[in-house]
């Protein structure tokens, strides 16, 4: 999912800055919405359905990193009128600093298709789901070369964060290639819940604990990167990665069509697993919010859910779809987990600016050994 | 003053300098101008922008300006900053000196080949740009990759048993450097020693001077200005390189430009990155200043071109 390079998508908001400027008075007469999410996220199809119906062209841009959204967000007009936060800690803490408008819920009459556990879960970050709709949701967890992790260690604990933080384990795997996502948000909870420490701590000491852990893997770990494993699993070119569940599974599905006898298996960590929450919101200077309420509608039709969510492998946040979506999605237990498995999993909430810096300067540290 | 001189004067000399000025001005000096600003003021991420203005009008009276000086001090508080500079200088450092070790054979082979397939080897060496950049690094991320062709190629010849490291390593960031930077180091020496006389090394070998040693004493030092010309334009730019470490480096590859990333996205504190920006661009004019004023002249306007 996450495939536009970072370089591309920084020198997209280079760009955008100056754009932004000039392109929604330029487009609202042509009736166009402008949509901010990540790439392969919607069903294209879906979104020609939407111009067919009511005329209204749909611009569809995409980014490849939450960061590189809230730098747009937070240097002003962005010109979106949706976009698509993460619930935590992105959306809580653009909620809080006041990014985005209220939804007009009254234009949105299918808000009674989506899953209540999920709106529960991203109360959170928006206190009575004021300002956002749930679209995917996923865990992050552990994608593995089935035939290599084989060969190597018969008795791997491929259902286990061992993997990856057991130095014993992943030493194992390190000539075969261990990637983990780069990204601080991401990894320190489950570090943390592995541990046996709260995976939503701000303590620093908890943090250094987490620190440790990660440094003492560090050697093994080839890459931190939040999109490359994708590739690297579908090619057999790593055996390891802890990455977010829907890349996983896409790389999966390209590792299967490309026939080279490469087979990619995800896993939810047994110790318990992040969920993660993306969600669609209105940004407070959004050019056209009429649109905006009418396209966030037409997206939680239950037709439209379930089409994006066998296009991305993600569960989504809308119950009425679930029967919907296909069984190669709805029964694969790393993409809707049993209910034993989702009672494990857990969120986290926003930190204040000194544990952020503390926590990028750690991640640093895990990364460089500095 | 008849109309046609008047035009003739306007768009004479002045025009002609004022439109790189101009140019300059408007994309690099006003940038430049406002990411210096953001360095001296202060981050708050609950603003849009998330930092606080530098002027501001108090009370509608008194226009209060602020410089807070404190972002600079904080790249000295941690050694990452510091490492990170010298990190990015000592690769900056290493890459040219691999791009003028296999460069300038390569331009003297250019230059002393024959008149009429002088064009052609000049368009081997611009040919990769036309295909873009970021196709060209992962290209080389196929050929290094574990499962990659070198590897693949080596295993099948039996050279290896199992596959080379490659990928992810410092020694795949010089590769991808060097291949990316080589052009801009074989251009300028090639129209350096394109130009030379040839006339001196013939003088030379008539009065006795062996082909090596008049290469040393006559060619070596007329080239250094080309030599000078494609150092800077291979240096400069690899100090700021974020794309090459990014997808080829591992985990250890720490530099300026990754150390600037994570200060504006992870962070999100503008100030702060501006601050390493800016330092950045010190620590690389002042050496390059020096550089200038101890050649008397810019190294552009000695090497001819």
């Amino acid at each position: 999912m996450h495939t536009v390079k970072l370089w591309a998508s920084t020198t997209a908001l280079c760009l955008g800055l100056v754009g932004a400027a000039f392109a929604p008075a330029a487009l609202a007469q042509k009736k166009v919405v402008n949509v901010y999410n990540w790439s392969d996220y919607i069903d294209p199809k879906v979104l020609e359905a939407f111009t067919k119906e009511t005329g209204v062209k749909v611009n569809y841009d995409v980014y490849d990193s939450q960061e590189v959204l809230e730098a747009k967000l937070t240097a002003g007009k962005s010109g979106y009128d949706v976009v698509g936060p993460t619930a935590q800690p992105f959306l809580a803490r653009q909620v809080a600093a006041g990014l985005y408008q209220p939804l007009d819920k009254s234009k949105l009459k299918n808000l009674g298709n989506l899953d209540p556990e999920i709106l529960k879960a991203m109360e959170k970050a928006d206190p009575n789901n004021a300002h956002a709709i749930p679209w995917m949701w996923g865990t992050n967890g552990i994608g593995y070369n089935v035939g290599k992790v084989k060969t190597i260690a018969a008795d791997a604990p491929v259902y286990s964060m061992k993997m990856i933080l057991d130095p014993d384990t992943v030493a194992k795997f390190k000539a075969c290639g261990v990637m983990v996502l780069d990204a601080p948000t991401d990894v320190f909870p489950t570090v943390l819940q592995y541990l046996g420490l709260p995976p939503d701590s701000k303590s620093l000491a908890d943090l250094d604990k987490a620190t440790d852990a990660l440094l003492k893997v560090r050697p093994f770990i080839r890459k931190f990167h939040s999109s490359e494993y994708i590739n690297g699993l579908a090619n057999g070119d790593i055996c390891v990665a802890f990455g977010y569940s829907g890349d996983i599974i896409q790389a999966s599905t390209r590792a299967a069509e490309s026939k080279r006898g490469v087979t990619v298996n995800y896993s939810i960590p047994s110790e318990g697993a992040q969920l993660w929450v993306d969600t669609l919101a209105i940004p407070k200077s959004a050019p056209n919010p009429d649109l905006a309420h009418a396209i966030l509608d037409h997206l939680m039709k239950p037709s439209v859910v379930a089409a994006s969510s066998d296009l991305t492998g993600y569960a989504n946040g809308n119950k009425a779809s679930t029967t919907l979506v296909s069984d190669a999605v709805r029964t694969n237990p790393g993409i809707y987990p049993p209910a034993e498995v989702r009672a494990r999993l857990f969120t986290i909430t926003p930190a204040d600016k000194e544990f952020e810096r503390a926590r990028t300067r750690a991640w640093t540290r895990v990364k460089t050994g500095r | 003053m008849t109309p046609p001189g008047f035009l003739r004067r306007f768009m004479g000399r002045p025009t002609v300098i004022a439109i790189p000025y101009g140019w300059l001005g408007l994309f690099f000096l006003v940038p430049f101008l406002i990411v210096l600003t953001i360095s001296l003021s202060t981050a708050d991420t609950s603003l849009t922008p998330p930092f606080t203005p530098l002027i501001d009008w108090v009370d509608h009276k008194a226009l209060q300006v602020v410089l807070n000086l404190g972002n600079y001090m904080f790249l000295f508080s941690d050694d990452l900053y510091v490492v990170a500079y010298l990190n990015s200088l000592k690769t900056a450092a290493i890459s040219t000196f691999f791009c003028l070790l296999i460069g300038y054979p390569m331009a003297y082979a250019m230059a002393r080949a024959d008149k009429g397939i002088r064009p052609i080897l000049l368009m081997m060496v611009i040919l990769p740009f036309w295909t873009s950049f970021l196709i060209r690094i992962y290209a080389w991320m196929g050929i290094l990759n574990n499962n990659g062709l070198l590897n693949n190629l080596l295993l099948w010849l039996g050279v290896i048993s199992e596959p080379l490291p490659l990928m992810n390593t410092p020694t795949a960031v010089y590769i991808g450097i060097v291949y990316t930077y080589l052009p801009f180091m074989i251009l300028p020496l090639y129209s350096t020693l394109e130009k030379m006389d040839l006339s001196l090394l013939e003088a030379a070998a008539d009065l006795g001077c062996r082909p090596l040693r008049a290469f040393w004493l006559i060619t070596l030092p007329l080239s250094l200005p080309g030599m000078i010309a494609g150092s800077m334009l291979v240096f400069i730019p690899v100090v700021g390189e974020f794309v090459v470490p990014e997808l080829l480096g591992g985990p250890e590859t720490l530099m300026i430009g990754n150390v600037l990333w994570a200060e504006f996205f992870s962070n999100r504190d503008w100030p702060l990155a501006s601050a390493v920006a800016v330092a950045m661009l010190l620590l690389l004019v002042a050496p390059i200043m020096l550089l200038q004023r101890s050649q008397g002249g810019s190294p552009h306007a000695r090497g001819g071109h």
